[in-house]
């Protein structure tokens, strides 16, 4: 049995550059080895000797010379990782696994892109490809929450994707004096959001209670599940369906997954402790 | 190839065993130890549980001597032939640091071939199941492929059933299907002692022309039929199956499922002891040094805390929602999943369970009492 083949067996790939986003989050631009992805499927990073985690690709998925991954130190793995991630060191990489952002499907319609925190991460690369295939979408519209302003990811390129025709609502749960734009939670931006439910696509990422919420209030504006997607996160070891662990009724995350249309999911959506 | 009509004295079955170590299989096998049937390496018939049966009931097993010398007259001890191909201990791969990176070190993937001696038309159904899960999917396990791969299957048709089985509601025994290279019945006819062997494969009729066989008579077809109908008939348990995925997602809130949470001690037993049961986990881990990393799985079970464990805490901290997460994968999202049930009706994890939760019970309890 060669690595080639092995799913179990990460390839070591080496870091490009390591970018410090917030205190607690931070950028790795990894060799693209010409791994193709689309927006939404995620990679298992190894960091040798310590663990594997499975983390989203935010980067460009026209760009195949760098794969990036925007993680957030929060365990053994990932604050060993801020720590440890350097130019020129490596990280194991399996993948891209998973399911992704309908992005083919939705084009002519209205993109409404809901993210909350760390959920940005994985639907960046729905921000790039929609605004270099501009035409082919009627409203791009991202709206964005974190927990407070030094929490906001990519900032630098709100205003670029903002220039692009292209919405961008940003709102924090709290925030001090300076702070000049939106206080409050990202469901709420939908009433701010004029939203066309014959024509608009929606892609949500977030804490499960973020999405919930965001879910009721699309519901509210008429929005059908059908045209409802979401990015799921469970424990998961392999990410090939083997290890059971990410199991969501008959749904495998990491297979079926993350990215889910409501509909499918609807039944267990929601329900506690599924 | 020949068809059904073969016959083994025991002297004969005795021959086809060290054939196949001839052959180089390792025979794995059913052997008395510890107070228990388990499947482990045999040598040949001396190792079987001659005489030996065991009476099972929910939480209670104990071998009992049997009257006559029969080498398989039991139903299913606590260990399946699962850990044979999904070992409960892999080392996934082995790395070493290299100039920065590190490199991935081959591991020998060759695995001596087994040959399963006495399975149970249950268990290899749920050898199935795994095959789906392991072998057929999008991605290929290789540890398991490796042991898998070209192992020999002697089937043997159940002389009896055990006081928790129900395979006959499950479709899947007391007679074997399928899966197997020979299929045994065991037959007594006073002092005589023989076996009815049903050829598959051409690797069986291969291995059994190498060892002395009679040709059956109708007598002998006759008196196996006999066998298979009356195991079916001693069902210890049964389990009404009747639009039963539909029944379990309709009741994710029945409150039957906080009564059983007030008994499971999510010891995780019925998990380890369960054929079909896939869940594992990894370690990574290094040497001293810190030169050397390896990548070890491990069985695991949906009754850890762990298992459902993402940053800020388990999905499912309850016991309730742990038991209801293995019952309705068993029996309900298992069938979206792949195709079939996820219980072979081996009865195991009624017989294993400290407390003696019984799956059928739970399972007629909600369908019973369900609301509307
Ligand atoms: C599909 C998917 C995409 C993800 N994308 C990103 C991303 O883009 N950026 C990012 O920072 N994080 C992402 N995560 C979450 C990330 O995997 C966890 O934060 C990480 O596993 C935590 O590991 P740890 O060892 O640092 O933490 P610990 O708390 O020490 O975790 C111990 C173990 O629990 C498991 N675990 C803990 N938290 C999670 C979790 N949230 N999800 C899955 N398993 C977990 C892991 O197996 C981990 O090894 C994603 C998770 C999934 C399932
Ligand atoms: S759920 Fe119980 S009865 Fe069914 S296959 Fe598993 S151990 Fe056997
Ligand atoms: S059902 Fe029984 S065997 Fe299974 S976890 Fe609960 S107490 Fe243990």
């Amino acid at each position: 049995m060669t690595a080639r083949t092995d799913p179990w067996s990460p390839t070591p790939t080496r870091i490009l550059r390591v970018r410090r986003e917030t205190r607690d989050t931070f950028t790795v631009e990894l060799e693209g080895q010409n791994r193709a992805f689309e927006p939404g499927q995620f990679n298992m990073l190894y960091l040798f000797g310590i663990g594997e985690v499975p983390v989203s690709i935010s980067g460009d998925p026209g760009n195949p010379d760098v794969l990036v991954h925007t993680i957030r130190a929060v365990g053994t793995t990932t604050l060993a990782m801020k720590r440890q991630a350097k130019r020129g060191s490596a990280l194991g990489v399996r993948g891209p696994f998973g399911s992704a952002w309908p992005v083919r499907a939705a084009e002519g319609d209205d993109l409404l892109i809901m993210a909350g925190g760390l959920g940005l991460a994985p639907l960046r690369p729905v921000m790039y490809h929609a605004l270099r295939h501009r035409q082919r979408f009627g409203r791009v519209t991202l709206l964005y929450g974190a927990r407070s302003p030094e929490d906001l990811l990519f900032r630098s390129e709100h205003g670029r994707w903002a220039r692009k025709d292209c919405v961008v609502e940003v709102t924090v749960d709290r925030a001090g004096p300076n702070w000049v734009g939106r206080v409050g939670v990202v469901p709420a931006l939908v009433d701010v959001t004029p939203l066309d439910p014959a024509r608009t696509t929606a892609m949500l990422c977030g804490p499960e209670v973020m999405m919930r919420f965001s879910v009721r209030t699309l519901e509210a504006r008429g929005l059908a599940h059908e045209r409802i997607f979401v990015s799921m996160e469970r424990s998961m070891k392999c990410a090939v369906g083997f290890c059971g662990h990410c199991q969501f009724g008959p749904t495998f995350v990491c297979k079926d997954g993350p990215v889910l249309r409501l509909d499918r999911i609807a039944r267990l959506f929601g329900k506690r402790e599924i | 190839m020949e068809n059904e009509g073969v016959v083994l004295s025991r002297e004969g079955f005795a021959a086809l065993l060290r054939a196949l170590r001839e052959d180089g299989y390792r025979l794995v096998g059913p052997t008395v130890r510890d107070g228990a049937i388990v499947y482990d390496t045999i040598g040949g018939i001396a190792d079987l549980p001659e005489g030996w049966t065991e009476v099972q009931e929910r939480g209670r097993y104990r071998l009992e001597r049997r009257t006559d010398r029969a080498l398989f007259g039991f139903a299913v001890g606590p260990e399946s032939f699962k850990r044979s191909f999904f070992a409960p201990t892999v080392s996934l791969w082995r790395a070493r640091r290299k100039d920065g990176s590190f490199v991935v070190l081959d591991r020998a993937a060759e695995m001596p071939r087994v040959a399963l001696i006495g399975a149970r038309a249950c268990d290899l159904h749920a050898i199935a199941i795994q095959d789906r899960v392991l072998l057929e999917g999008p991605a290929v396990d290789p540890s398991y492929a490796a042991r898998r791969r070209g192992a020999f299957v002697v089937a043997l048709n159940c002389g009896t059933a055990g006081g928790t089985c129900f395979c006959v509601s499950m479709g899947t025994g007391p007679k074997a299907a399928s899966g197997f290279d020979l299929a045994l019945t065991e037959l007594f006819d006073g002092e005589d002692h023989r076996f009815l062997v049903q050829v598959a494969s051409p690797e069986g009729a291969a291995i059994l022309a190498r060892v002395p066989h009679g040709e059956a008579q109708k007598t002998d077809l006759e008196a196996a039929e006999r066998v298979v109908q009356n195991t079916a008939s001693q069902m210890g348990r049964s389990l009404d199956t009747t639009g039963i995925k539909e029944l379990l997602y309709r009741n994710l809130d029945h409150p039957r499922w906080d009564d059983v949470a007030d008994r499971c001690l999510a010891c995780a037993n019925c998990t380890l002891v369960c054929p079909t049961c896939f869940c594992s986990t990894v370690e990574d881990v290094t040497d001293l040094d810190g030169e050397h990393a390896e990548r070890v799985q491990r069985w695991d079970s949906c009754f850890t805390l762990d298992h459902s464990y993402v940053h800020g805490g388990s999905v499912r901290p309850s016991t309730k929602s742990r038991y209801r997460q293995w019952l309705t994968h068993k029996l309900a999202s298992w069938i979206d999943q792949f195709g079939t049930s996820g219980c072979v009706g081996c009865g195991r994890c009624v017989t294993w369970c400290p407390v003696g939760i019984d799956i059928t019970e739970e399972v007629a309890a909600i369908r019973s009492t369900e609301k509307g």
